[in-house]
Protein backbone atom coordinates (compact mmCIF):
# COMPACT_ATOMS: atom_id res chain seq x y z
CA UNK A 1 0.00 0.00 0.00
CA UNK A 2 2.87 2.36 0.55
CA UNK A 3 2.79 6.02 2.26
CA UNK A 4 -0.61 7.27 1.76
CA UNK A 5 1.02 10.60 1.89
CA UNK A 6 -0.88 11.83 5.40
CA UNK A 7 2.27 11.49 7.19
CA UNK A 8 0.47 11.36 10.86
CA UNK A 9 -2.34 13.99 10.01
CA UNK A 10 -5.49 13.19 11.79
CA UNK A 11 -7.87 11.41 9.58
CA UNK A 12 -10.75 12.15 12.18
CA UNK A 13 -10.66 12.54 15.77
CA UNK A 14 -12.77 10.83 18.63
CA UNK A 15 -14.61 13.49 20.65
CA UNK A 16 -16.41 10.47 23.18
CA UNK A 17 -16.60 6.92 23.32
CA UNK A 18 -18.87 4.88 25.83
CA UNK A 19 -18.57 0.86 26.61
CA UNK A 20 -21.66 -1.04 29.05
CA UNK A 21 -20.15 -3.77 31.68
CA UNK A 22 -18.83 -6.42 29.91
CA UNK A 23 -20.28 -9.36 31.42
CA UNK A 24 -23.40 -11.78 31.57
CA UNK A 25 -26.60 -9.55 31.04
CA UNK A 26 -29.91 -11.54 31.55
CA UNK A 27 -32.65 -10.24 30.06
CA UNK A 28 -31.65 -7.90 27.93
CA UNK A 29 -31.60 -8.10 24.35
CA UNK A 30 -28.42 -6.32 21.95
CA UNK A 31 -30.22 -3.29 21.05
CA UNK A 32 -30.62 -2.24 25.16
CA UNK A 33 -27.43 -3.60 25.81
CA UNK A 34 -25.94 -1.13 22.70
CA UNK A 35 -27.94 2.09 24.88
CA UNK A 36 -25.79 1.82 27.59
CA UNK A 37 -22.70 2.42 25.65
CA UNK A 38 -24.69 5.58 23.89
CA UNK A 39 -25.48 6.62 26.86
CA UNK A 40 -22.04 6.90 28.43
CA UNK A 41 -20.94 8.29 25.34
CA UNK A 42 -23.44 11.00 25.13
CA UNK A 43 -22.76 11.73 28.80
CA UNK A 44 -18.84 12.48 28.41
CA UNK A 45 -19.33 14.81 26.22
CA UNK A 46 -21.95 17.49 27.22
CA UNK A 47 -21.37 19.57 24.07
CA UNK A 48 -22.63 17.02 21.38
CA UNK A 49 -26.17 17.36 20.44
CA UNK A 50 -27.01 13.70 19.27
CA UNK A 51 -30.30 14.20 17.37
CA UNK A 52 -28.89 17.04 15.58
CA UNK A 53 -24.85 16.33 15.13
CA UNK A 54 -24.79 12.80 14.23
CA UNK A 55 -25.09 12.15 10.58
CA UNK A 56 -24.51 8.36 10.59
CA UNK A 57 -23.91 5.22 12.35
CA UNK A 58 -21.67 1.92 11.49
CA UNK A 59 -22.43 -1.28 14.03
CA UNK A 60 -20.54 -4.12 14.58
CA UNK A 61 -22.90 -7.08 14.58
CA UNK A 62 -21.73 -10.78 14.02
CA UNK A 63 -24.76 -13.04 13.98
CA UNK A 64 -28.49 -12.99 13.66
CA UNK A 65 -28.41 -16.53 15.36
CA UNK A 66 -27.97 -15.10 18.76
CA UNK A 67 -31.35 -13.59 19.01
CA UNK A 68 -32.90 -14.46 15.81
CA UNK A 69 -32.39 -10.93 14.82
CA UNK A 70 -30.64 -9.31 12.27
CA UNK A 71 -31.11 -5.80 10.63
CA UNK A 72 -29.36 -4.71 13.65
CA UNK A 73 -28.23 -1.02 12.51
CA UNK A 74 -31.57 0.60 12.55
CA UNK A 75 -32.69 -1.17 15.90
CA UNK A 76 -29.79 0.21 17.87
CA UNK A 77 -29.98 3.61 16.14
CA UNK A 78 -33.83 3.59 17.77
CA UNK A 79 -32.42 2.51 21.25
CA UNK A 80 -30.00 4.81 20.92
CA UNK A 81 -31.94 7.64 20.73
CA UNK A 82 -30.86 8.32 16.96
CA UNK A 83 -34.35 7.25 15.22
CA UNK A 84 -33.95 8.31 11.30
CA UNK A 85 -30.40 8.75 10.83
CA UNK A 86 -28.34 6.65 8.37
CA UNK A 87 -27.42 3.27 10.27
CA UNK A 88 -25.92 0.14 8.65
CA UNK A 89 -24.75 -2.84 10.22
CA UNK A 90 -21.00 -3.61 9.25
CA UNK A 91 -20.27 -7.59 9.75
CA UNK A 92 -16.86 -9.31 9.43
CA UNK A 93 -17.13 -11.99 12.11
CA UNK A 94 -15.05 -10.45 14.77
CA UNK A 95 -14.01 -7.98 13.06
CA UNK A 96 -17.53 -6.35 12.77
CA UNK A 97 -16.65 -3.26 15.15
CA UNK A 98 -13.28 -2.74 13.10
CA UNK A 99 -14.68 -2.42 9.83
CA UNK A 100 -17.42 -0.04 11.42
CA UNK A 101 -14.65 2.26 12.56
CA UNK A 102 -13.40 2.02 8.57
CA UNK A 103 -16.76 2.68 7.46
CA UNK A 104 -16.92 5.66 10.13
CA UNK A 105 -13.84 6.99 8.72
CA UNK A 106 -14.82 6.76 4.98
CA UNK A 107 -17.57 8.62 5.77
CA UNK A 108 -16.09 10.97 7.48
CA UNK A 109 -13.16 11.75 5.41
CA UNK A 110 -15.21 11.74 2.07
CA UNK A 111 -17.11 15.08 3.50
CA UNK A 112 -20.66 13.69 3.73
CA UNK A 113 -20.53 13.70 7.95
CA UNK A 114 -19.11 15.59 9.84
CA UNK A 115 -20.28 13.04 12.91
CA UNK A 116 -20.86 9.61 12.75
CA UNK A 117 -21.31 6.65 15.52
CA UNK A 118 -19.22 3.99 15.36
CA UNK A 119 -19.66 1.06 17.70
CA UNK A 120 -20.49 -2.65 18.36
CA UNK A 121 -22.54 -5.03 20.33
CA UNK A 122 -23.06 -8.81 20.91
CA UNK A 123 -25.63 -10.81 23.25
CA UNK A 124 -24.09 -14.15 23.63
CA UNK A 125 -24.01 -15.51 27.17
CA UNK A 126 -28.06 -16.46 26.83
CA UNK A 127 -26.83 -19.54 24.10
CA UNK A 128 -25.06 -23.05 25.54
CA UNK A 129 -21.08 -23.31 24.76
CA UNK A 130 -22.26 -25.77 21.45
CA UNK A 131 -24.66 -23.44 20.27
CA UNK A 132 -21.93 -20.61 20.29
CA UNK A 133 -18.75 -22.66 19.11
CA UNK A 134 -20.86 -23.56 16.09
CA UNK A 135 -22.41 -19.66 15.72
CA UNK A 136 -18.66 -18.66 16.15
CA UNK A 137 -17.38 -21.50 13.83
CA UNK A 138 -19.67 -19.28 10.82
CA UNK A 139 -16.98 -17.51 10.57
CA UNK A 140 -14.76 -20.10 9.28
CA UNK A 141 -14.52 -21.90 5.96
CA UNK A 142 -18.12 -24.20 6.09
CA UNK A 143 -17.59 -26.32 3.11
CA UNK A 144 -13.78 -27.08 4.20
CA UNK A 145 -13.40 -26.28 8.06
CA UNK A 146 -17.11 -26.18 9.69
CA UNK A 147 -18.10 -29.76 8.06
CA UNK A 148 -14.75 -31.44 8.95
CA UNK A 149 -15.67 -30.60 12.43
CA UNK A 150 -13.08 -27.92 13.12
CA UNK A 151 -13.80 -25.43 15.71
CA UNK A 152 -12.75 -21.75 16.60
CA UNK A 153 -10.78 -22.53 18.90
CA UNK A 154 -9.50 -25.32 17.02
CA UNK A 155 -8.33 -23.05 14.28
CA UNK A 156 -6.13 -20.72 16.43
CA UNK A 157 -5.01 -24.13 17.90
CA UNK A 158 -4.03 -25.37 14.60
CA UNK A 159 -1.48 -22.15 14.10
CA UNK A 160 -0.56 -22.36 17.98
CA UNK A 161 0.57 -26.09 17.22
CA UNK A 162 2.33 -24.87 14.06
CA UNK A 163 4.49 -22.06 16.11
CA UNK A 164 5.59 -24.43 18.88
CA UNK A 165 6.58 -26.87 16.28
CA UNK A 166 8.57 -24.02 14.24
CA UNK A 167 10.25 -21.42 17.22
CA UNK A 168 9.92 -23.56 20.25
CA UNK A 169 6.86 -21.58 21.83
CA UNK A 170 5.76 -23.19 24.76
CA UNK A 171 2.02 -23.81 26.53
CA UNK A 172 3.40 -21.61 29.09
CA UNK A 173 4.07 -18.47 27.59
CA UNK A 174 1.01 -18.88 26.13
CA UNK A 175 -0.23 -19.07 29.87
CA UNK A 176 1.38 -16.37 30.48
CA UNK A 177 -0.62 -14.18 28.33
CA UNK A 178 -3.73 -15.04 30.41
CA UNK A 179 -1.64 -14.49 33.59
CA UNK A 180 -0.85 -10.80 32.57
CA UNK A 181 -4.67 -10.09 30.67
CA UNK A 182 -6.22 -11.44 33.75
CA UNK A 183 -4.44 -8.88 35.95
CA UNK A 184 -5.23 -6.13 33.91
CA UNK A 185 -8.89 -6.74 33.83
CA UNK A 186 -8.84 -7.26 37.56
CA UNK A 187 -8.49 -3.33 37.57
CA UNK A 188 -10.96 -2.84 35.31
CA UNK A 189 -14.44 -2.35 36.64
CA UNK A 190 -16.08 -2.57 33.43
CA UNK A 191 -14.24 -6.35 32.57
CA UNK A 192 -16.07 -9.64 32.78
CA UNK A 193 -13.56 -11.46 34.57
CA UNK A 194 -11.98 -9.69 37.43
CA UNK A 195 -10.01 -11.74 38.88
CA UNK A 196 -6.29 -12.93 39.17
CA UNK A 197 -5.00 -16.36 37.65
CA UNK A 198 -1.91 -18.06 37.78
CA UNK A 199 0.03 -20.37 35.01
CA UNK A 200 -0.30 -23.39 36.91
CA UNK A 201 -4.32 -22.79 36.74
CA UNK A 202 -4.27 -22.17 33.01
CA UNK A 203 -2.65 -25.54 32.87
CA UNK A 204 -4.69 -27.34 35.07
CA UNK A 205 -8.01 -25.98 32.86
CA UNK A 206 -10.65 -27.96 30.90
CA UNK A 207 -9.04 -28.60 27.19
CA UNK A 208 -10.80 -26.95 24.61
CA UNK A 209 -8.82 -27.48 21.29
CA UNK A 210 -5.35 -29.22 22.47
CA UNK A 211 -2.81 -27.28 22.93
CA UNK A 212 -5.83 -24.75 24.45
CA UNK A 213 -7.15 -24.77 27.84
CA UNK A 214 -10.39 -23.54 28.86
CA UNK A 215 -7.79 -20.44 30.06
CA UNK A 216 -6.37 -19.88 26.90
CA UNK A 217 -9.65 -18.80 25.14
CA UNK A 218 -11.45 -15.58 25.56
CA UNK A 219 -14.45 -15.74 26.89
CA UNK A 220 -18.25 -16.20 25.93
CA UNK A 221 -19.56 -12.39 26.93
CA UNK A 222 -22.27 -9.57 26.35
CA UNK A 223 -21.09 -6.13 25.71
CA UNK A 224 -21.75 -2.57 23.56
CA UNK A 225 -18.96 -0.45 22.70
CA UNK A 226 -19.79 3.41 21.09
CA UNK A 227 -17.43 5.67 19.83
CA UNK A 228 -18.01 9.18 18.40
CA UNK A 229 -16.07 10.36 15.55
CA UNK A 230 -16.28 13.37 14.19
CA UNK A 231 -14.34 15.68 11.36
CA UNK A 232 -10.82 17.13 12.96
CA UNK A 233 -11.33 20.35 12.23
CA UNK A 234 -14.40 20.32 14.64
CA UNK A 235 -12.98 18.26 17.14
CA UNK A 236 -12.34 21.34 19.33
CA UNK A 237 -16.34 22.42 19.12
CA UNK A 238 -16.63 19.04 21.00
CA UNK A 239 -13.90 18.11 23.37
CA UNK A 240 -10.82 19.67 25.05
CA UNK A 241 -9.10 16.33 24.95
CA UNK A 242 -10.12 15.08 21.30
CA UNK A 243 -7.64 11.46 20.49
CA UNK A 244 -6.98 11.61 16.68
CA UNK A 245 -7.00 8.37 14.22
CA UNK A 246 -3.49 9.03 12.26
CA UNK A 247 -3.41 5.25 10.25
CA UNK A 248 -6.11 3.14 9.27
CA UNK A 249 -5.19 -0.37 7.65
CA UNK A 250 -7.73 -2.92 6.63
CA UNK A 251 -6.97 -6.05 4.60
CA UNK A 252 -8.49 -10.12 4.11
CA UNK A 253 -7.22 -13.31 3.66
CA UNK A 254 -8.50 -16.29 2.28
CA UNK A 255 -11.28 -17.46 4.52
CA UNK A 256 -10.12 -21.27 4.96
CA UNK A 257 -7.00 -21.10 7.57
CA UNK A 258 -5.81 -24.19 4.82
CA UNK A 259 -5.03 -22.17 1.68
CA UNK A 260 -2.66 -19.76 3.30
CA UNK A 261 1.25 -19.39 2.92
CA UNK A 262 1.67 -19.63 6.17
CA UNK A 263 0.00 -20.78 9.29
CA UNK A 264 2.39 -18.94 12.43
CA UNK A 265 1.09 -15.52 11.09
CA UNK A 266 -1.66 -13.50 9.58
CA UNK A 267 -0.94 -11.79 6.67
CA UNK A 268 -4.21 -9.68 6.92
CA UNK A 269 -2.28 -8.18 9.87
CA UNK A 270 0.98 -7.63 8.53
CA UNK A 271 -0.63 -5.86 5.40
CA UNK A 272 -3.31 -3.76 7.26
CA UNK A 273 -0.74 -2.24 9.86
CA UNK A 274 1.96 -1.66 7.09
CA UNK A 275 -0.83 0.10 5.85
CA UNK A 276 -1.91 1.93 9.06
CA UNK A 277 2.00 2.77 10.39
CA UNK A 278 3.31 4.01 7.09
CA UNK A 279 -0.51 6.08 6.86
CA UNK A 280 0.72 7.50 10.40
CA UNK A 281 4.55 7.87 9.89
CA UNK A 282 5.20 5.94 12.47
CA UNK A 283 7.34 2.72 13.72
CA UNK A 284 6.26 -0.24 15.78
CA UNK A 285 8.94 0.59 18.34
CA UNK A 286 7.36 4.10 18.80
CA UNK A 287 3.63 2.29 20.01
CA UNK A 288 2.94 3.14 24.13
CA UNK A 289 0.22 1.07 24.46
CA UNK A 290 -1.96 -1.67 22.67
CA UNK A 291 -4.92 -3.73 22.63
CA UNK A 292 -4.51 -6.37 20.41
CA UNK A 293 -7.01 -9.29 19.28
CA UNK A 294 -6.39 -11.97 21.89
CA UNK A 295 -9.43 -14.51 21.25
CA UNK A 296 -6.63 -16.87 22.63
CA UNK A 297 -3.54 -16.85 23.92
CA UNK A 298 -1.56 -17.61 20.78
CA UNK A 299 -3.32 -14.89 18.93
CA UNK A 300 -1.86 -12.34 21.34
CA UNK A 301 1.53 -13.53 20.56
CA UNK A 302 1.40 -13.92 17.07
CA UNK A 303 -0.48 -10.23 17.37
CA UNK A 304 3.38 -8.80 18.82
CA UNK A 305 5.20 -10.78 15.22
CA UNK A 306 2.75 -9.24 13.20
CA UNK A 307 2.40 -5.97 14.60
CA UNK A 308 6.26 -5.57 14.34
CA UNK A 309 6.59 -5.28 18.41
CA UNK A 310 8.87 -8.81 18.23
CA UNK A 311 11.19 -10.46 15.49
CA UNK A 312 9.64 -13.75 13.87
CA UNK A 313 9.35 -16.76 16.33
CA UNK A 314 10.14 -14.46 19.58
CA UNK A 315 6.93 -13.47 21.19
CA UNK A 316 7.43 -16.23 23.29
CA UNK A 317 10.47 -14.33 24.76
CA UNK A 318 8.90 -11.05 24.50
CA UNK A 319 6.33 -12.31 26.77
CA UNK A 320 9.01 -13.38 29.39
CA UNK A 321 10.22 -10.33 29.32
CA UNK A 322 7.44 -8.83 30.67
CA UNK A 323 7.77 -5.65 28.68
CA UNK A 324 4.10 -6.13 27.27
CA UNK A 325 2.86 -5.66 31.07
CA UNK A 326 1.50 -3.00 32.77
CA UNK A 327 4.66 -1.23 33.61
CA UNK A 328 6.42 -2.25 31.08
CA UNK A 329 8.15 -1.25 27.55
CA UNK A 330 4.97 -1.76 25.42
CA UNK A 331 1.78 -2.77 27.86
CA UNK A 332 -0.55 -4.86 25.70
CA UNK A 333 -4.21 -5.16 26.58
CA UNK A 334 -4.22 -3.17 29.38
CA UNK A 335 -8.01 -3.21 29.37
CA UNK A 336 -7.77 -7.15 30.17
CA UNK A 337 -8.45 -8.13 26.37
CA UNK A 338 -10.35 -10.17 24.72
CA UNK A 339 -9.45 -13.12 27.05
CA UNK A 340 -10.23 -11.28 30.59
CA UNK A 341 -12.17 -8.28 29.80
CA UNK A 342 -14.14 -10.34 27.28
CA UNK A 343 -15.31 -10.94 23.92
CA UNK A 344 -18.70 -9.73 22.91
CA UNK A 345 -17.31 -10.23 19.00
CA UNK A 346 -19.27 -7.81 17.20
CA UNK A 347 -18.60 -5.25 20.12
CA UNK A 348 -14.55 -5.97 20.33
CA UNK A 349 -13.66 -3.96 18.05
CA UNK A 350 -14.20 -0.78 19.20
CA UNK A 351 -14.30 -1.56 23.29
CA UNK A 352 -10.25 -1.73 21.83
CA UNK A 353 -10.85 2.02 21.11
CA UNK A 354 -12.49 2.67 24.17
CA UNK A 355 -9.76 1.41 25.91
CA UNK A 356 -6.86 3.45 23.74
CA UNK A 357 -9.11 6.50 24.32
CA UNK A 358 -8.60 6.49 27.87
CA UNK A 359 -5.37 5.67 27.67
CA UNK A 360 -4.55 8.38 25.72
CA UNK A 361 -7.01 11.23 27.81
CA UNK A 362 -5.38 9.81 30.81
CA UNK A 363 -8.55 8.32 32.32
CA UNK A 364 -7.58 4.68 32.50
CA UNK A 365 -7.24 4.90 36.03
CA UNK A 366 -5.33 1.88 37.87
CA UNK A 367 -4.84 1.23 34.15
CA UNK A 368 -3.07 4.46 33.19
CA UNK A 369 0.24 3.96 31.33
CA UNK A 370 2.42 7.06 31.96
CA UNK A 371 2.58 9.90 29.24
CA UNK A 372 0.95 7.11 26.44
CA UNK A 373 0.18 9.52 23.22
CA UNK A 374 0.60 6.77 20.74
CA UNK A 375 -1.59 3.70 20.85
CA UNK A 376 -2.55 1.20 18.42
CA UNK A 377 -5.45 -1.62 18.19
CA UNK A 378 -5.82 -5.07 16.20
CA UNK A 379 -8.85 -6.42 15.68
CA UNK A 380 -9.00 -9.93 13.30
CA UNK A 381 -12.11 -11.45 11.79
CA UNK A 382 -12.44 -15.44 11.75
CA UNK A 383 -8.87 -16.99 11.88
CA UNK A 384 -7.62 -13.61 10.01
CA UNK A 385 -9.37 -13.29 6.96
CA UNK A 386 -9.82 -9.54 7.76
CA UNK A 387 -7.90 -7.85 10.09
CA UNK A 388 -7.95 -4.00 11.02
CA UNK A 389 -5.26 -1.99 12.87
CA UNK A 390 -5.61 1.80 13.82
CA UNK A 391 -3.37 3.92 15.19
CA UNK A 392 -4.25 6.76 17.11
CA UNK A 393 -2.35 10.05 19.03
CA UNK A 394 -3.62 12.59 21.22
CA UNK A 395 -1.65 15.78 21.30
CA UNK A 396 -2.55 16.91 24.71
CA UNK B 1 -12.77 -35.45 -18.14
CA UNK B 2 -15.39 -33.28 -19.44
CA UNK B 3 -15.56 -29.66 -19.20
CA UNK B 4 -19.82 -30.25 -18.93
CA UNK B 5 -19.25 -30.87 -15.54
CA UNK B 6 -19.28 -27.82 -13.24
CA UNK B 7 -15.62 -26.51 -11.44
CA UNK B 8 -17.57 -26.01 -8.18
CA UNK B 9 -17.11 -27.07 -4.18
CA UNK B 10 -20.02 -29.54 -4.65
CA UNK B 11 -18.69 -31.40 -7.37
CA UNK B 12 -15.06 -31.75 -5.83
CA UNK B 13 -17.41 -33.73 -3.03
CA UNK B 14 -19.72 -35.92 -6.04
CA UNK B 15 -16.04 -36.74 -7.06
CA UNK B 16 -15.46 -37.96 -3.62
CA UNK B 17 -18.34 -39.94 -3.54
CA UNK B 18 -16.55 -41.82 -6.76
CA UNK B 19 -13.38 -42.23 -5.00
CA UNK B 20 -11.72 -39.42 -6.97
CA UNK B 21 -9.47 -36.70 -5.74
CA UNK B 22 -10.14 -33.67 -7.80
CA UNK B 23 -8.56 -30.00 -8.59
CA UNK B 24 -8.96 -27.97 -11.25
CA UNK B 25 -5.99 -26.79 -13.48
CA UNK B 26 -6.73 -23.33 -15.35
CA UNK B 27 -5.75 -23.88 -19.16
CA UNK B 28 -4.95 -20.10 -19.11
CA UNK B 29 -2.03 -19.84 -16.95
CA UNK B 30 -1.63 -23.32 -15.46
CA UNK B 31 -2.62 -22.76 -11.54
CA UNK B 32 -4.17 -25.98 -9.95
CA UNK B 33 -7.34 -25.25 -7.40
CA UNK B 34 -7.92 -26.64 -4.46
CA UNK B 35 -11.39 -26.59 -4.08
CA UNK B 36 -11.92 -26.02 -8.23
CA UNK B 37 -13.60 -22.69 -8.46
CA UNK B 38 -15.86 -21.11 -11.35
CA UNK B 39 -12.79 -18.33 -12.25
CA UNK B 40 -9.10 -18.17 -11.65
CA UNK B 41 -7.90 -16.21 -9.07
CA UNK B 42 -4.83 -15.53 -10.97
CA UNK B 43 -5.92 -14.97 -14.49
CA UNK B 44 -9.44 -14.41 -14.19
CA UNK B 45 -9.74 -17.26 -17.08
CA UNK B 46 -12.87 -19.86 -16.90
CA UNK B 47 -11.32 -22.57 -18.64
CA UNK B 48 -10.47 -25.64 -16.44
CA UNK B 49 -9.42 -29.05 -17.04
CA UNK B 50 -10.38 -31.91 -13.98
CA UNK B 51 -6.93 -33.16 -12.34
CA UNK B 52 -6.91 -36.42 -10.12
CA UNK B 53 -4.22 -35.62 -7.45
CA UNK B 54 -2.47 -37.70 -4.80
CA UNK B 55 -4.15 -38.25 -1.99
CA UNK B 56 -0.77 -38.92 0.00
CA UNK B 57 0.63 -35.98 2.00
CA UNK B 58 2.41 -35.11 5.02
CA UNK B 59 0.87 -33.24 8.36
CA UNK B 60 1.52 -29.65 8.53
CA UNK B 61 -0.47 -28.63 12.02
CA UNK B 62 -3.20 -30.22 14.11
CA UNK B 63 -5.30 -30.02 17.28
CA UNK B 64 -7.44 -32.13 19.35
CA UNK B 65 -10.82 -31.16 19.88
CA UNK B 66 -12.35 -30.81 23.13
CA UNK B 67 -15.26 -29.19 22.83
CA UNK B 68 -17.29 -29.15 19.49
CA UNK B 69 -20.31 -28.04 18.37
CA UNK B 70 -23.26 -30.50 18.79
CA UNK B 71 -23.27 -32.39 15.85
CA UNK B 72 -19.79 -33.69 16.46
CA UNK B 73 -19.97 -34.20 20.18
CA UNK B 74 -20.36 -37.74 20.14
CA UNK B 75 -16.60 -38.30 18.29
CA UNK B 76 -15.15 -35.87 20.89
CA UNK B 77 -12.39 -36.11 21.54
CA UNK B 78 -11.12 -36.10 18.12
CA UNK B 79 -8.25 -34.77 15.59
CA UNK B 80 -8.07 -32.21 12.96
CA UNK B 81 -5.46 -31.26 10.82
CA UNK B 82 -3.74 -29.65 7.53
CA UNK B 83 -2.43 -31.85 5.04
CA UNK B 84 -0.10 -30.70 2.76
CA UNK B 85 -0.04 -33.48 -0.51
CA UNK B 86 2.20 -34.23 -2.90
CA UNK B 87 1.72 -31.61 -5.23
CA UNK B 88 1.99 -28.87 -2.52
CA UNK B 89 -1.72 -28.27 -2.26
CA UNK B 90 -3.50 -28.38 0.90
CA UNK B 91 -6.66 -29.84 2.97
CA UNK B 92 -7.89 -29.41 6.26
CA UNK B 93 -10.02 -32.78 7.64
CA UNK B 94 -10.07 -35.36 10.64
CA UNK B 95 -7.48 -37.77 11.28
CA UNK B 96 -8.82 -41.29 12.52
CA UNK B 97 -7.13 -44.16 13.72
CA UNK B 98 -4.63 -43.10 15.15
CA UNK B 99 -4.71 -41.47 19.34
CA UNK B 100 -4.01 -38.05 19.53
CA UNK B 101 -0.97 -38.55 21.36
CA UNK B 102 0.33 -40.40 18.65
CA UNK B 103 -0.09 -37.32 16.03
CA UNK B 104 3.38 -35.75 15.37
CA UNK B 105 3.50 -33.08 12.84
CA UNK B 106 5.13 -34.01 9.76
CA UNK B 107 3.73 -37.67 9.80
CA UNK B 108 2.98 -39.24 6.20
CA UNK B 109 -1.03 -39.58 5.82
CA UNK B 110 -3.51 -40.07 2.93
CA UNK B 111 -7.31 -39.31 2.49
CA UNK B 112 -9.52 -42.09 2.77
CA UNK B 113 -12.82 -41.41 1.09
CA UNK B 114 -15.35 -42.67 3.95
CA UNK B 115 -15.98 -41.20 7.61
CA UNK B 116 -18.30 -40.64 10.06
CA UNK B 117 -21.66 -40.06 9.56
CA UNK B 118 -23.05 -37.14 11.71
CA UNK B 119 -26.88 -36.87 10.93
CA UNK B 120 -26.63 -34.10 8.93
CA UNK B 121 -29.34 -32.82 6.13
CA UNK B 122 -27.42 -30.47 4.53
CA UNK B 123 -25.10 -30.76 2.72
CA UNK B 124 -25.11 -34.20 2.35
CA UNK B 125 -21.62 -34.86 0.80
CA UNK B 126 -19.11 -37.49 0.96
CA UNK B 127 -16.49 -36.81 3.97
CA UNK B 128 -13.32 -37.49 3.46
CA UNK B 129 -10.52 -37.84 6.59
CA UNK B 130 -6.89 -39.22 6.43
CA UNK B 131 -4.98 -41.99 8.15
CA UNK B 132 -1.78 -43.53 8.22
CA UNK B 133 -0.16 -44.33 4.90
Amino acid sequence: MGNQGLNGKPLVSIVSAGLSKFGKHEGLYARELFSYAAKEAFDRCPKLEPKRDVKAMFIGHMGEAYEHQGHTGSAVADWAGLLGVAATRTEAACASSGAALRSGIFAVLSGLADVVIVGGVEKMTHRSTSEVTEYLAMASDYPFEQFHGITFPGLFALMATAHMNAYGTTQEQMAKVAVKNHHNASLNPKAHLQKEITVDKVMESKMVAWPFKMYDCSLITDGASCVVLAKPELAAKYTDQPVHIVGSGQASDTIGLYERKSLTSLQATKTAAKTAYDMAAVSPAQVQVAEVHDCFTYAELMAYEDLGFCPVGESGALIDSGETCLGGRLPVNTSGGLKAKGHPVGATGTAQVYEIYLQLTGQAEKRQVKDAKLGLTHNVGGSGATATVHLYRSDA
Amino acid sequence: MSTQVPFTIEQFYKFLAEGKLMAAKCQKCGKIHLPPRPMCDNCYGQDFVWMEVSGKGKLLTYTTIHVAPQQFQSLVPYTVGIVELENGLKLPGMISGIPPEAVKIGMALKVEFKACDVGQTWPQWQRYCFKLT
